[in-house]
């Protein structure tokens, strides 16, 4: 158990350091902001439960990302908004608003998934 | 329009700043798979388009602007944030390419090779992206010369 959490935080944590020093790659601001939406954690995770649970496990997962995206889409515009109009703190609007994706992903899943 | 390459950011990036991203990437990548194993794979799905590391990268953004500000004597109080709304939306551009990747993976993964599957939707995020940032890109420029026509005539 211990040493398939220690493989999950390795696996995990390169891909997103991957994706992110690609975003910094980029010279244009907006261009290298895709990379925020990387799918650096489905790509860990999914490629570990196939492995682990079997392929149609995975696909149910990624069915529910579907969810988590369309949330993290209105979290995304929603955050852009706030910065772009109020210019307040950005780690306190990136951070309170991942309430908003909480609720939002949970509603999605409860109005389609459940 | 072109997108340009900048290696010079990586000198500016500080090896600490990827090791927060590393930590942050691992940490949400476990309490996914916890959630999955504790509540099963309907709600541990959720998890997998968590924000997980965009605050800490909105925020690294945003602190790198206003360092360039105040090297410059200015607070970089107000461009700071600005610069931190043009990265979110990329990101949001970014979210519709993650949908996507979700619906591939949902429907190919139980019948196809599994590292092909994910190869072939970790593209089509990208080009679904970056097809939409470079649209935007368009509309605007061919907007703004328009008006720019109009003024001169």
């Amino acid at each position: 158990m211990l040493k398939e959490i220690l493989f999950r935080f390795l696996v995990g944590g390169a891909l997103v350091s991957v994706f992110s020093l690609l975003g910094s790659l980029f010279k244009q601001r907006s261009f290298a902001g895709l990379f925020g939406a990387a799918p650096s954690v489905a790509l860990a995770t999914l490629s570990l439960t196939v492995r682990r649970e079997g392929a149609p496990y995975a696909s149910f997962e990624a069915r529910s990302m579907i969810a988590g995206a369309a949330a993290f889409l209105v979290y995304a515009c929603a955050v852009t908004l706030i910065l772009a109009r109020y210019r307040t703190s950005t780690l306190r609007t990136t951070a309170t608003s991942l309430l908003l994706w909480l609720a939002l992903s949970f509603a999605i899943w409860l109005a389609w998934l459940r | 329009m072109k997108v340009t390459f900048y290696t010079g950011a990586l000198r500016k990036t500080q090896w600490r700043e990827f090791g927060v991203r590393f930590l942050f990437g691992g940490l949400v990548t476990v309490a996914a798979g916890l959630i999955a194993k504790k509540f099963g794979p309907s709600v541990g799905g959720l998890f997998l388009a968590f924000p997980a590391i965009f605050p800490a990268s909105a925020t690294l953004v945003a602190r790198h602007a206003r360092e360039e500000k105040e090297q410059a004597q200015l607070t970089g109080s107000k461009r700071a944030p600005a610069v931190a709304a043009l990265d979110s939306r990329g990101t949001a551009m970014g979210t519709v390419g993650l949908i996507v990747f979700g619906v591939l993976a949902w429907k190919f993964l139980p019948r196809h090779n599994t590292a092909l599957v994910l190869i072939g939707s970790t593209l089509v995020w990208f080009c679904v992206g970056a097809t939409l940032w470079w649209l935007r890109k368009a509309i605007r420029t061919s907007a703004w010369a328009r008006r720019r026509r109009r003024r001169t005539a």
